[in-house]
């Protein structure tokens, strides 16, 4: 199918990357849609962990908020939110952390937490959430977002969520973390970590998207791969039951519901 | 023993000015109703503690109950910033409100630990992130039997928990049902609790594993029926998603908070 927008593109490459059977940690918004489309298509034993407790959660609307009643009422269980961190992220028992962010750098460190100088902030953000400990207790990490300058920037005001540290080497030596970022999915390209630097490659442009377009998103001279790939378009059925999944959304989120 | 109190007597017994408080709820039963009582008494120099500060710290923090916040996600869950918390961290507006934030594993392990009785909590987290340097309640301690690094905060022992759940019997017992939280932790950790029902019933109806709280580990109960609206009660009604939106607009503007608090919650009276 030819007619796709660039949104549609990063989510069906972001669903793409869950594999079936993956227990996955799920952040609100991108990472949700992503999620959740990978269990319409794909992968329908994904499992779906929200941090408000919903364990194996098959929400037929996407949640506004991580604790919506959807999530509850399709969960296999729900827990605590002790427990949901405790036990189940802490615990070793995620494969795959799945998060959205406001800022992105080169060795992948989040920030959600503020532009400019903590004690006189330009802009403040929600902050870290759950964030800090999916990305290091997680067996690994897929981050979606929307590719701009403002997005991805050298160095980020603030490490609210370690990728690999300023230097890309914040994971070396330390015990029982996860092996982090190990893909980041954009409206434009997929990246993935070098192997040794940690600094982020890109592996694959969406089709029509040019190296020219990534770069002049992109707030540091990013590097490309040497076999630079075209990512496969969005499928006719990916497309629909994505569309389906978003007006259903947006029909129930208009009124009164939970 | 719960004691059945009206809204108003509850907060007023409970909720001393300069009190750090808890009003728990993630996401699902955030006792608004109490909030709304706050707010209406006028508390001033409040320490809140919630993991999700919500739409309901967004209007206490707007009408100036509010000196601390202590948090580890300040948004409006799906639609943007909460504007009243920009407004008095960016700007002092109506009152300079100071922050203190961790993450969310954090919060829910340090309410765990106040219930327990613990002075402080433990756990995995923090690694590589800047907020440790932002916030000197997060500390570092070496694992006495492996020598790895763990990150400690001190446990949360509110001087009053708030909570609302769907019901509770005669003689005080509550159930909370779907999303459960960190209610149960929050009210366990204070030293006071308030709960808000939306029922009284004579049988709770409680499975033998479901969330119930006894009511002589709980202060006050207090019926608020829609005691969580514009948040929701699991099997009683949903979320209204619509308002959550609106009020991005309402709380961006200090004119239009402060007619939107006055028509909403000085005017809409409460009992007594």
């Amino acid at each position: 199918m030819s007619n796709y927008t660039s949104a549609e593109m990063m989510t069906v490459t972001a669903a793409r990357a869950l594999e079936n059977g993956t227990t996955c940690f799920v952040g609100i918004g991108l990472p949700s849609e992503a999620a959740n489309l990978a269990r319409l298509t794909h992968a329908p034993d994904v499992v779906l962990i929200y941090e408000s407790g919903t364990l194996q959660t098959k929400p037929d609307v996407l949640p506004l908020s991580i604790g919506d009643g959807e999530l509850c009422e399709t969960a296999l269980t729900t827990v605590s939110v002790p427990e949901m961190f405790r036990y189940w992220l802490q615990g070793g028992k995620v494969d795959v952390g799945f998060l959205g962010t406001a800022q992105i750098d080169r060795y992948c460190n989040l920030n959600t937490t503020l532009i400019g100088d903590y004690t006189a902030p330009k802009v403040r953000l929600p902050g870290g959430g759950g964030a800090p400990e999916i990305a290091t207790n997680a067996g690994e990490v897929f981050i979606t977002l929307k590719h701009s300058k403002r997005t991805f920037v050298s160095e980020v005001d603030f490490v609210t969520t370690l990728g690999f540290g300023r230097d890309g080497k914040g994971r070396d030596g330390v015990p029982n973390i996860g092996k982090g970022p190990t893909r980041v999915i954009t409206d434009l390209c997929v990246m993935r970590p070098d192997p040794d630097t940690k600094e982020l490659v890109v592996t694959s442009l969406h089709p029509g998207v040019t190296a020219e377009q990534v770069q002049e998103a992109t707030g540091w001279e990013i590097r490309f791969a040497d076999q630079l790939e075209t990512t496969p378009e969005p499928s006719d059925r990916e497309l629909e039951v994505l569309r389906e999944l978003k007006a259903r959304t947006d029909r129930h989120h208009s009124g009164e519901d939970a | 023993m719960a004691e059945f109190l009206s809204l108003h007597d509850a907060v007023a017994r409970y909720v001393e000015d300069g009190a750090t408080v808890a009003m728990e709820g993630f996401t699902h039963l955030i006792p608004f109703a109490a909030g709304h009582e706050i707010i209406r008494q006028s508390k001033r120099d409040l320490t809140l503690i919630r993991m999700t500060p919500d739409l309901i710290y967004d209007q206490l923090i707007g009408a100036g109950c509010v000196k601390k916040l202590i948090f580890s996600w300040g948004g409006n869950p799906g639609v943007g910033s909460l504007h009243r918390l920009r407004d008095a961290v960016e700007k002092g507006y109506p009152c300079k409100v100071e922050i203190l934030e961790h993450s969310h594993a954090t919060m829910a392990c340090a309410y765990e630990a106040g219930a327990a009785g613990l002075p402080l909590a433990v756990l995995r987290g923090y690694i590589g992130s800047d907020l440790p340097k932002v916030n000197d309640q997060i500390k570092f301690i070496e694992c006495p039997f492996t020598g790895e690094r763990l990150a400690a905060v001190p446990s949360i022992r509110p001087d009053v928990s708030v909570i609302h759940a769907q019901r509770a019997d005669r003689k005080g017992n509550v159930l909370v049902e779907g999303i459960i939280g960190v209610q149960k932790e929050a009210v366990l950790a204070a030293k006071h609790s308030i709960v808000t029902v939306e029922e009284i019933v004579d049988d709770l109806g409680a499975t033998p594993n479901a969330c119930v709280i006894p009511g002589w580990a709980i202060d006050a109960i207090a019926v608020a029926e829609k005691g969580a609206y514009p948040s929701y009660a699991h099997g009683y009604y949903p979320r209204n998603n619509r308002f959550y939106k609106e009020w991005d607009a309402i709380a961006r503007d200090r004119d239009a908070f402060n007619d939107w608090l006055k028509t909403n919650v000085f005017e809409a009276g409460g009992e007594s």
